[in-house]
Protein backbone atom coordinates (compact mmCIF):
# COMPACT_ATOMS: atom_id res chain seq x y z
CA UNK A 1 0.00 0.00 0.00
CA UNK A 2 1.18 3.49 -0.84
CA UNK A 3 1.31 6.36 1.47
CA UNK A 4 -1.56 8.52 -0.49
CA UNK A 5 -4.03 10.53 0.69
CA UNK A 6 -6.18 10.26 -2.36
CA UNK A 7 -6.07 9.41 -5.46
CA UNK A 8 -8.22 11.52 -8.36
CA UNK A 9 -8.54 9.50 -11.92
CA UNK A 10 -8.66 11.72 -15.25
CA UNK A 11 -10.07 10.24 -17.81
CA UNK A 12 -9.79 12.81 -20.16
CA UNK A 13 -7.71 16.39 -20.57
CA UNK A 14 -10.45 18.38 -19.29
CA UNK A 15 -10.91 16.13 -16.15
CA UNK A 16 -7.72 16.10 -15.55
CA UNK A 17 -8.12 20.45 -15.94
CA UNK A 18 -11.01 20.18 -13.78
CA UNK A 19 -9.01 17.97 -11.16
CA UNK A 20 -6.11 20.32 -10.79
CA UNK A 21 -8.21 23.12 -10.08
CA UNK A 22 -10.07 21.52 -7.66
CA UNK A 23 -7.26 20.00 -6.03
CA UNK A 24 -4.68 22.49 -6.15
CA UNK A 25 -2.32 20.59 -3.67
CA UNK A 26 -2.60 17.38 -5.94
CA UNK A 27 0.22 15.95 -7.88
CA UNK A 28 -0.09 14.72 -11.17
CA UNK A 29 1.38 10.93 -11.67
CA UNK A 30 1.49 9.57 -15.37
CA UNK A 31 3.49 6.27 -14.97
CA UNK A 32 4.54 6.88 -11.61
CA UNK A 33 8.10 5.93 -12.34
CA UNK A 34 8.94 8.94 -10.69
CA UNK A 35 6.42 9.49 -8.42
CA UNK A 36 5.59 6.19 -6.74
CA UNK A 37 9.30 5.91 -5.92
CA UNK A 38 9.35 8.95 -4.48
CA UNK A 39 5.81 8.20 -2.40
CA UNK A 40 7.63 4.86 -0.87
CA UNK A 41 11.07 6.57 0.13
CA UNK A 42 8.72 9.06 2.08
CA UNK A 43 9.41 12.31 0.12
CA UNK A 44 5.57 12.35 -1.54
CA UNK A 45 4.00 10.30 1.35
CA UNK A 46 0.46 11.38 2.24
CA UNK A 47 0.06 13.41 -0.81
CA UNK A 48 -2.74 13.42 -3.04
CA UNK A 49 -2.71 12.50 -6.60
CA UNK A 50 -4.25 13.35 -10.05
CA UNK A 51 -3.50 10.30 -12.37
CA UNK A 52 -3.35 10.73 -15.64
CA UNK A 53 -2.32 7.46 -16.85
CA UNK A 54 -5.85 6.38 -18.20
CA UNK A 55 -5.78 9.00 -20.97
CA UNK A 56 -5.07 7.00 -23.89
CA UNK A 57 -5.83 10.03 -26.19
CA UNK A 58 -2.40 11.22 -25.37
CA UNK A 59 -0.83 8.28 -26.21
CA UNK A 60 1.03 7.87 -29.70
CA UNK A 61 3.47 9.09 -32.59
CA UNK A 62 1.88 11.29 -35.23
CA UNK A 63 2.83 13.86 -37.68
CA UNK A 64 0.33 17.12 -37.28
CA UNK A 65 -1.06 19.67 -39.59
CA UNK A 66 1.93 21.77 -39.23
CA UNK A 67 4.34 19.04 -39.97
CA UNK A 68 5.47 18.89 -36.78
CA UNK A 69 6.51 15.42 -35.61
CA UNK A 70 3.80 15.04 -32.38
CA UNK A 71 4.68 12.48 -29.46
CA UNK A 72 1.62 12.83 -26.63
CA UNK A 73 2.86 13.16 -23.65
CA UNK A 74 1.99 9.31 -21.99
CA UNK A 75 3.55 8.01 -24.72
CA UNK A 76 6.14 5.06 -23.19
CA UNK A 77 9.55 4.78 -23.65
CA UNK A 78 9.21 1.51 -25.57
CA UNK A 79 6.34 2.44 -27.94
CA UNK A 80 8.78 5.79 -28.95
CA UNK A 81 11.45 3.85 -29.48
CA UNK A 82 9.58 0.97 -31.67
CA UNK A 83 7.50 3.58 -33.41
CA UNK A 84 7.74 3.96 -37.10
CA UNK A 85 7.74 7.97 -37.28
CA UNK A 86 10.75 7.82 -34.88
CA UNK A 87 12.55 5.52 -36.46
CA UNK A 88 12.32 7.31 -39.41
CA UNK A 89 12.38 11.54 -38.65
CA UNK A 90 14.05 11.72 -34.94
CA UNK A 91 15.86 8.12 -34.63
CA UNK A 92 18.35 9.20 -32.02
CA UNK A 93 15.21 10.09 -29.59
CA UNK A 94 13.80 6.56 -30.11
CA UNK A 95 17.46 5.25 -29.14
CA UNK A 96 17.85 7.94 -26.49
CA UNK A 97 14.94 6.58 -24.39
CA UNK A 98 16.29 2.36 -24.94
CA UNK A 99 18.50 3.50 -22.24
CA UNK A 100 16.75 4.09 -19.41
CA UNK A 101 17.01 1.78 -17.06
CA UNK A 102 15.57 -1.37 -17.84
CA UNK A 103 12.54 -3.09 -20.05
CA UNK A 104 10.20 -2.86 -17.54
CA UNK A 105 10.87 0.60 -16.59
CA UNK A 106 10.64 1.86 -20.78
CA UNK A 107 7.26 0.09 -20.93
CA UNK A 108 5.85 2.30 -17.79
CA UNK A 109 7.42 5.80 -18.19
CA UNK A 110 6.29 8.10 -20.18
CA UNK A 111 8.37 11.15 -22.15
CA UNK A 112 5.72 13.33 -20.23
CA UNK A 113 7.26 12.18 -16.91
CA UNK A 114 10.61 12.78 -17.79
CA UNK A 115 10.47 15.95 -18.86
CA UNK A 116 8.04 17.31 -16.00
CA UNK A 117 10.27 16.34 -13.23
CA UNK A 118 12.74 19.06 -14.29
CA UNK A 119 16.02 16.47 -13.80
CA UNK A 120 18.92 16.99 -15.83
CA UNK A 121 20.11 13.20 -16.41
CA UNK A 122 16.90 12.53 -18.17
CA UNK A 123 17.53 10.58 -21.07
CA UNK A 124 15.42 12.16 -23.45
CA UNK A 125 15.96 15.78 -22.04
CA UNK A 126 19.26 16.50 -23.87
CA UNK A 127 18.31 15.32 -27.14
CA UNK A 128 14.73 17.37 -26.97
CA UNK A 129 17.41 20.42 -26.15
CA UNK A 130 19.19 19.61 -29.89
CA UNK A 131 16.30 19.33 -31.93
CA UNK A 132 14.45 22.62 -30.29
CA UNK A 133 10.87 20.04 -28.82
CA UNK A 134 8.47 22.92 -28.24
CA UNK A 135 6.30 21.43 -24.98
CA UNK A 136 2.62 21.97 -25.21
CA UNK A 137 0.78 22.25 -22.14
CA UNK A 138 -2.55 22.24 -21.95
CA UNK A 139 -4.95 24.20 -19.30
CA UNK A 140 -8.33 25.99 -18.68
CA UNK A 141 -7.95 28.81 -21.03
CA UNK A 142 -6.28 26.02 -23.86
CA UNK A 143 -3.56 25.23 -25.40
CA UNK A 144 0.44 26.89 -24.14
CA UNK A 145 3.15 26.24 -26.56
CA UNK A 146 6.73 26.87 -24.85
CA UNK A 147 9.99 26.10 -26.45
CA UNK A 148 11.91 23.67 -24.53
CA UNK A 149 14.66 25.50 -23.76
CA UNK A 150 11.77 27.68 -21.49
CA UNK A 151 9.83 24.69 -20.39
CA UNK A 152 13.28 24.29 -17.48
CA UNK A 153 13.54 26.81 -14.79
CA UNK A 154 15.45 25.65 -12.49
CA UNK A 155 16.61 21.52 -11.28
CA UNK A 156 13.11 20.01 -10.35
CA UNK A 157 11.28 22.83 -11.23
CA UNK A 158 9.19 23.20 -15.08
CA UNK A 159 6.74 25.64 -16.38
CA UNK A 160 3.57 24.07 -15.92
CA UNK A 161 0.68 26.32 -14.38
CA UNK A 162 -1.73 25.00 -11.68
CA UNK A 163 -4.44 24.10 -14.29
CA UNK A 164 -2.27 22.70 -16.72
CA UNK A 165 -0.95 19.30 -18.05
CA UNK A 166 1.51 18.89 -20.61
CA UNK A 167 0.28 17.22 -23.24
CA UNK A 168 2.59 16.69 -26.01
CA UNK A 169 6.10 16.81 -27.34
CA UNK A 170 6.50 18.63 -30.68
CA UNK A 171 9.40 18.35 -33.05
CA UNK A 172 9.16 21.36 -35.64
CA UNK A 173 9.74 20.00 -39.02
CA UNK A 174 12.67 22.54 -39.14
CA UNK A 175 14.55 20.43 -36.55
CA UNK A 176 13.97 16.54 -38.35
CA UNK A 177 13.55 17.32 -41.85
CA UNK A 178 16.93 15.93 -43.38
CA UNK A 179 18.89 15.59 -40.05
CA UNK A 180 20.62 12.85 -38.22
CA UNK A 181 21.97 12.87 -34.86
CA UNK A 182 23.24 10.77 -32.09
CA UNK A 183 23.01 10.05 -28.29
CA UNK A 184 25.76 9.02 -25.79
CA UNK A 185 24.93 8.22 -22.51
CA UNK A 186 28.18 7.86 -19.96
CA UNK A 187 26.75 5.31 -17.24
CA UNK A 188 29.16 3.52 -14.63
CA UNK A 189 27.12 0.31 -15.78
CA UNK A 190 24.87 -0.20 -18.92
CA UNK A 191 21.82 -0.89 -17.79
CA UNK A 192 19.85 0.45 -14.65
CA UNK A 193 22.31 3.46 -14.29
CA UNK A 194 21.54 7.17 -14.40
CA UNK A 195 23.73 8.98 -16.52
CA UNK A 196 26.88 10.70 -15.45
CA UNK A 197 26.57 12.79 -18.36
CA UNK A 198 24.10 12.46 -21.34
CA UNK A 199 25.44 14.04 -25.43
CA UNK A 200 23.18 14.24 -28.01
CA UNK A 201 24.55 15.63 -31.21
CA UNK A 202 22.84 16.17 -34.89
CA UNK A 203 23.55 17.73 -37.95
CA UNK A 204 22.26 18.73 -41.55
CA UNK A 205 25.10 18.27 -44.25
CA UNK A 206 24.74 20.04 -47.84
CA UNK A 207 23.51 17.68 -50.73
CA UNK A 208 27.36 17.37 -51.47
CA UNK A 209 28.17 16.48 -47.86
CA UNK A 210 30.84 18.74 -47.84
CA UNK A 211 29.65 21.08 -45.70
CA UNK A 212 27.40 21.59 -42.23
CA UNK A 213 24.54 23.69 -42.84
CA UNK A 214 23.46 23.54 -39.42
CA UNK A 215 24.62 21.18 -36.16
CA UNK A 216 22.99 21.37 -32.55
CA UNK A 217 23.88 19.75 -29.33
CA UNK A 218 23.04 19.66 -26.08
CA UNK A 219 24.31 17.97 -22.63
CA UNK A 220 22.24 16.36 -19.82
CA UNK A 221 23.97 16.70 -16.42
CA UNK A 222 26.31 19.77 -17.40
CA UNK A 223 24.80 21.80 -15.43
CA UNK A 224 21.46 21.94 -12.67
CA UNK A 225 18.93 21.66 -16.02
CA UNK A 226 19.60 20.08 -19.72
CA UNK A 227 21.71 22.64 -21.97
CA UNK A 228 22.46 23.41 -25.41
CA UNK A 229 26.26 24.63 -26.25
CA UNK A 230 26.08 27.75 -28.48
CA UNK A 231 29.71 28.28 -28.36
CA UNK A 232 30.41 25.26 -30.19
CA UNK A 233 27.13 25.07 -32.53
CA UNK A 234 28.80 28.21 -33.98
CA UNK A 235 32.24 26.56 -34.32
CA UNK A 236 30.10 23.91 -36.77
CA UNK A 237 27.62 25.97 -38.01
CA UNK A 238 28.78 26.20 -41.86
CA UNK A 239 31.90 24.35 -41.63
CA UNK A 240 33.49 21.62 -43.24
CA UNK A 241 33.15 17.97 -41.59
CA UNK A 242 36.80 17.51 -40.62
CA UNK A 243 38.30 15.75 -37.71
CA UNK A 244 39.81 19.03 -36.90
CA UNK A 245 37.15 20.82 -37.03
CA UNK A 246 35.09 17.93 -34.62
CA UNK A 247 38.53 18.82 -31.89
CA UNK A 248 37.57 22.49 -32.12
CA UNK A 249 34.02 21.92 -31.99
CA UNK A 250 34.53 19.14 -28.78
CA UNK A 251 36.80 21.67 -26.87
CA UNK A 252 34.29 24.45 -27.46
CA UNK A 253 31.51 22.78 -25.57
CA UNK A 254 33.91 23.83 -21.93
CA UNK A 255 32.93 27.18 -22.51
CA UNK A 256 29.38 26.40 -22.53
CA UNK A 257 28.97 23.47 -19.81
CA UNK A 258 28.84 23.75 -15.88
CA UNK A 259 29.09 20.71 -14.42
CA UNK A 260 29.42 19.69 -10.67
CA UNK A 261 31.21 17.79 -8.31
CA UNK A 262 29.33 14.47 -7.24
CA UNK A 263 29.62 11.83 -5.49
CA UNK A 264 29.25 10.20 -9.23
CA UNK A 265 31.98 12.17 -10.79
CA UNK A 266 34.01 15.03 -10.65
CA UNK A 267 33.83 17.96 -12.78
CA UNK A 268 36.82 17.84 -14.05
CA UNK A 269 36.10 14.18 -15.34
CA UNK A 270 32.62 15.43 -16.32
CA UNK A 271 34.53 18.47 -18.49
CA UNK A 272 37.07 15.38 -19.89
CA UNK A 273 34.28 12.86 -21.19
CA UNK A 274 32.04 16.01 -22.60
CA UNK A 275 34.68 16.65 -25.06
CA UNK A 276 35.01 13.35 -26.30
CA UNK A 277 31.66 12.59 -26.19
CA UNK A 278 31.00 15.69 -28.63
CA UNK A 279 33.82 14.69 -30.70
CA UNK A 280 32.33 11.09 -30.68
CA UNK A 281 28.88 12.24 -31.09
CA UNK A 282 29.62 14.61 -34.01
CA UNK A 283 31.69 12.21 -35.63
CA UNK A 284 28.61 9.29 -35.74
CA UNK A 285 26.43 12.22 -36.77
CA UNK A 286 28.17 13.27 -39.77
CA UNK A 287 28.69 9.05 -40.95
CA UNK A 288 24.51 8.63 -40.49
CA UNK A 289 23.75 11.93 -42.12
CA UNK A 290 26.04 10.41 -45.15
CA UNK A 291 29.42 12.09 -44.58
CA UNK A 292 32.57 11.22 -43.01
CA UNK A 293 35.06 13.21 -41.30
CA UNK A 294 37.71 14.24 -43.96
CA UNK B 1 -10.28 7.36 5.09
CA UNK B 2 -10.20 4.49 2.95
CA UNK B 3 -10.73 5.07 -0.92
CA UNK B 4 -11.85 1.66 -3.21
CA UNK B 5 -12.45 1.77 -6.43
CA UNK B 6 -14.62 -0.95 -8.73
CA UNK B 7 -12.39 -2.56 -11.03
CA UNK B 8 -12.68 -5.19 -14.29
CA UNK B 9 -9.86 -6.82 -15.50
CA UNK B 10 -8.54 -10.57 -17.06
CA UNK B 11 -5.83 -12.01 -14.85
CA UNK B 12 -4.58 -15.37 -16.77
CA UNK B 13 -7.22 -15.43 -18.70
CA UNK B 14 -10.35 -15.08 -16.23
CA UNK B 15 -12.48 -12.02 -16.06
CA UNK B 16 -12.35 -10.83 -12.84
CA UNK B 17 -14.27 -8.19 -10.70
CA UNK B 18 -12.87 -6.83 -7.77
CA UNK B 19 -13.05 -3.47 -5.21
CA UNK B 20 -9.51 -2.59 -4.70
CA UNK B 21 -8.10 0.39 -2.43
CA UNK B 22 -6.78 2.79 -4.32
CA UNK B 23 -3.65 3.18 -2.38
CA UNK B 24 -3.09 -0.94 -3.39
CA UNK B 25 0.15 -1.66 -6.00
CA UNK B 26 -1.04 -4.23 -8.79
CA UNK B 27 1.52 -6.43 -6.61
CA UNK B 28 -0.88 -6.11 -3.28
CA UNK B 29 -3.74 -6.67 -5.52
CA UNK B 30 -2.28 -10.18 -7.24
CA UNK B 31 -0.82 -11.06 -4.05
CA UNK B 32 -3.93 -10.42 -1.33
CA UNK B 33 -6.65 -10.77 -3.09
CA UNK B 34 -5.85 -13.25 -5.85
CA UNK B 35 -3.28 -15.43 -3.80
CA UNK B 36 -0.60 -15.29 -7.01
CA UNK B 37 2.35 -15.44 -4.88
CA UNK B 38 4.75 -15.63 -7.50
CA UNK B 39 4.43 -12.29 -7.98
CA UNK B 40 7.13 -11.20 -5.23
CA UNK B 41 8.07 -8.15 -3.21
CA UNK B 42 11.71 -7.52 -3.54
CA UNK B 43 12.75 -3.94 -3.54
CA UNK B 44 9.18 -2.80 -4.25
CA UNK B 45 10.81 0.49 -6.36
CA UNK B 46 11.30 -0.77 -9.33
CA UNK B 47 14.88 -1.67 -9.52
CA UNK B 48 14.85 -5.71 -9.18
CA UNK B 49 12.17 -6.97 -11.58
CA UNK B 50 10.77 -9.87 -8.50
CA UNK B 51 7.35 -8.41 -9.03
CA UNK B 52 7.19 -8.44 -12.99
CA UNK B 53 4.21 -9.30 -14.67
CA UNK B 54 2.81 -9.02 -18.12
CA UNK B 55 0.02 -6.00 -19.12
CA UNK B 56 -1.52 -6.57 -22.78
CA UNK B 57 1.14 -8.36 -23.29
CA UNK B 58 4.73 -5.80 -21.99
CA UNK B 59 6.35 -6.60 -18.90
CA UNK B 60 6.01 -4.29 -16.06
CA UNK B 61 7.03 -4.12 -12.17
CA UNK B 62 3.51 -4.70 -10.18
CA UNK B 63 5.29 -2.43 -7.59
CA UNK B 64 5.25 0.44 -9.23
CA UNK B 65 1.79 0.43 -10.98
CA UNK B 66 -1.26 1.10 -9.58
CA UNK B 67 -3.85 -1.49 -9.24
CA UNK B 68 -6.32 0.75 -10.41
CA UNK B 69 -4.84 0.94 -13.47
CA UNK B 70 -5.44 -2.54 -14.19
CA UNK B 71 -9.30 -1.37 -14.88
CA UNK B 72 -9.57 -3.12 -18.63
CA UNK B 73 -6.33 -4.88 -18.93
CA UNK B 74 -4.79 -8.50 -19.63
CA UNK B 75 -2.69 -9.19 -16.64
CA UNK B 76 -0.27 -12.49 -16.94
CA UNK B 77 1.48 -14.22 -14.06
CA UNK B 78 3.71 -17.00 -13.68
CA UNK B 79 0.81 -18.94 -12.83
CA UNK B 80 -1.07 -18.55 -15.71
CA UNK B 81 1.78 -20.35 -17.79
CA UNK B 82 1.13 -23.78 -16.66
CA UNK B 83 -1.14 -25.92 -18.92
CA UNK B 84 -4.52 -26.83 -17.80
CA UNK B 85 -2.71 -30.20 -17.28
CA UNK B 86 -0.73 -28.76 -15.02
CA UNK B 87 2.41 -29.13 -17.14
CA UNK B 88 5.16 -26.81 -17.41
CA UNK B 89 5.73 -24.35 -20.51
CA UNK B 90 8.67 -24.75 -22.85
CA UNK B 91 10.28 -21.86 -21.08
CA UNK B 92 9.96 -23.15 -17.30
CA UNK B 93 11.13 -26.48 -18.40
CA UNK B 94 14.13 -24.70 -20.10
CA UNK B 95 14.83 -23.20 -16.56
CA UNK B 96 14.47 -26.62 -14.66
CA UNK B 97 16.93 -28.47 -17.57
CA UNK B 98 19.30 -25.73 -17.23
CA UNK B 99 19.08 -25.20 -14.11
CA UNK B 100 18.82 -21.73 -14.04
CA UNK B 101 17.49 -21.62 -10.43
CA UNK B 102 18.90 -21.79 -7.05
CA UNK B 103 16.65 -20.08 -4.54
CA UNK B 104 13.74 -19.27 -6.83
CA UNK B 105 12.64 -15.73 -5.34
CA UNK B 106 14.04 -13.64 -8.51
CA UNK B 107 12.60 -16.71 -10.75
CA UNK B 108 9.32 -15.69 -11.97
CA UNK B 109 9.96 -12.18 -12.76
CA UNK B 110 12.87 -13.46 -15.29
CA UNK B 111 10.37 -16.28 -16.50
CA UNK B 112 7.40 -13.40 -17.68
CA UNK B 113 10.58 -11.19 -19.47
CA UNK B 114 11.17 -13.86 -21.49
CA UNK B 115 7.85 -14.51 -22.36
CA UNK B 116 7.68 -11.30 -23.74
CA UNK B 117 11.04 -11.53 -25.73
CA UNK B 118 9.95 -14.59 -26.66
CA UNK B 119 6.52 -13.66 -28.04
CA UNK B 120 8.23 -10.99 -30.26
CA UNK B 121 9.07 -13.94 -32.28
CA UNK B 122 12.61 -12.16 -33.33
CA UNK B 123 16.00 -14.11 -33.03
CA UNK B 124 17.81 -11.98 -30.45
CA UNK B 125 22.02 -11.78 -30.52
CA UNK B 126 23.96 -12.81 -27.12
CA UNK B 127 23.59 -8.87 -26.54
CA UNK B 128 20.59 -7.82 -26.90
CA UNK B 129 19.20 -10.94 -25.40
CA UNK B 130 21.31 -9.46 -22.27
CA UNK B 131 20.33 -6.02 -22.41
CA UNK B 132 16.52 -7.11 -22.69
CA UNK B 133 17.41 -9.38 -19.26
CA UNK B 134 18.93 -6.16 -17.59
CA UNK B 135 15.40 -5.34 -15.45
CA UNK B 136 16.16 -8.09 -13.12
CA UNK B 137 18.58 -9.18 -10.25
CA UNK B 138 19.00 -12.52 -9.36
CA UNK B 139 21.22 -12.87 -5.92
CA UNK B 140 21.99 -16.62 -6.44
CA UNK B 141 22.49 -18.06 -10.06
CA UNK B 142 25.19 -15.64 -11.42
CA UNK B 143 22.96 -14.96 -14.24
CA UNK B 144 24.75 -17.87 -16.70
CA UNK B 145 22.36 -20.39 -16.50
CA UNK B 146 19.53 -17.76 -16.83
CA UNK B 147 20.53 -16.37 -19.94
CA UNK B 148 21.20 -20.53 -21.38
CA UNK B 149 17.65 -21.19 -20.66
CA UNK B 150 16.37 -18.31 -21.92
CA UNK B 151 18.28 -18.81 -25.17
CA UNK B 152 17.45 -22.30 -25.45
CA UNK B 153 13.82 -22.00 -25.77
CA UNK B 154 14.21 -19.13 -27.98
CA UNK B 155 16.22 -21.12 -30.33
CA UNK B 156 14.07 -24.17 -30.11
CA UNK B 157 11.52 -21.50 -31.11
CA UNK B 158 12.93 -20.84 -33.95
CA UNK B 159 13.97 -24.64 -34.66
CA UNK B 160 17.34 -23.90 -34.50
CA UNK B 161 20.41 -26.03 -32.90
CA UNK B 162 21.73 -23.85 -30.18
CA UNK B 163 25.18 -22.67 -30.27
CA UNK B 164 26.17 -21.84 -26.66
C1 LIG C 1 14.43 1.75 -11.52
C2 LIG C 1 14.33 3.05 -12.25
C3 LIG C 1 15.30 3.39 -13.19
C4 LIG C 1 15.23 4.59 -13.88
N1 LIG C 1 16.19 4.88 -14.81
C5 LIG C 1 16.11 6.03 -15.52
C6 LIG C 1 17.08 6.32 -16.54
O1 LIG C 1 18.00 5.56 -16.79
N2 LIG C 1 16.95 7.48 -17.23
C7 LIG C 1 15.93 8.35 -16.99
O2 LIG C 1 15.86 9.37 -17.67
N3 LIG C 1 15.01 8.11 -16.04
C8 LIG C 1 15.07 6.97 -15.30
N4 LIG C 1 14.14 6.71 -14.32
C9 LIG C 1 13.16 7.75 -13.97
C10 LIG C 1 11.78 7.65 -14.62
O3 LIG C 1 11.51 6.36 -15.12
C11 LIG C 1 11.63 8.63 -15.76
O4 LIG C 1 11.91 9.93 -15.34
C12 LIG C 1 10.23 8.59 -16.39
O5 LIG C 1 10.25 9.30 -17.59
C13 LIG C 1 9.15 9.19 -15.52
O6 LIG C 1 7.93 9.10 -16.24
P1 LIG C 1 6.60 8.67 -15.50
O7 LIG C 1 5.50 8.72 -16.48
O8 LIG C 1 6.79 7.41 -14.79
O9 LIG C 1 6.50 9.90 -14.49
P2 LIG C 1 5.77 10.11 -13.10
O10 LIG C 1 6.51 9.47 -12.01
O11 LIG C 1 4.31 9.79 -13.21
O12 LIG C 1 5.91 11.72 -13.02
C14 LIG C 1 7.17 12.36 -12.95
C15 LIG C 1 6.95 13.85 -12.67
O13 LIG C 1 6.38 14.52 -13.78
C16 LIG C 1 5.08 15.03 -13.50
N5 LIG C 1 4.27 14.71 -14.68
C17 LIG C 1 4.29 13.52 -15.36
N6 LIG C 1 3.55 13.61 -16.48
C18 LIG C 1 3.04 14.87 -16.51
C19 LIG C 1 2.20 15.57 -17.44
N7 LIG C 1 1.76 14.98 -18.58
N8 LIG C 1 1.87 16.84 -17.17
C20 LIG C 1 2.34 17.45 -16.05
N9 LIG C 1 3.15 16.85 -15.14
C21 LIG C 1 3.49 15.57 -15.36
C22 LIG C 1 4.66 14.37 -12.19
O14 LIG C 1 3.84 15.21 -11.43
C23 LIG C 1 6.01 14.13 -11.52
O15 LIG C 1 6.44 15.28 -10.88
C24 LIG C 1 14.17 5.50 -13.62
C25 LIG C 1 13.18 5.15 -12.68
C26 LIG C 1 13.25 3.94 -12.00
C27 LIG C 1 12.18 3.58 -11.01
S1 LIG D 1 9.75 -5.54 -6.20
FE1 LIG D 1 9.12 -4.53 -7.97
S2 LIG D 1 10.98 -4.15 -8.99
FE2 LIG D 1 11.64 -4.92 -7.10
S1 LIG E 1 17.61 -17.69 -7.83
FE1 LIG E 1 17.81 -16.70 -5.92
S2 LIG E 1 17.63 -14.60 -6.45
FE2 LIG E 1 17.67 -15.57 -8.35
Amino acid sequence: MYDMKALYEALSVEDAIALRIEHPEAQIIAGGSDVLVQMREGRRAGKELISIYMIDALRGVSIDEAENLRIGSLTSFSHITRDPLIQRYCNVLGEAVDQVGSPQIRNVGTIGGNTCNGVTSADSASTLHAWEAIVELTGRGGVRRVPIKDFYIKAGTVDIKPDEIQTAILIPKASYENTCGHYIKYGLRNAMEIATLGCSVNVRLSADKQTIERCRIAYGVAGPVPMRCPSAEAVANGAKPTKALARDFARAVLDDINPRDSWRASKAFRQHIAVEMAKRALAESVKLAGGELA
Amino acid sequence: MSQYKLIHCTINGKEVEKMVDVRASLTDMLRDDYHLTSVKKGCEVGECGACNVLIDGEAFNSCIYLAVWAEGKHIETLEGLLSPEGELSDIQRSFVEETAIQCGFCIPGFIMTAVEILNTGKLYTDDQLRRLLSGHLCRCTGYENIFRAVKKTMYRRHGKPIDF
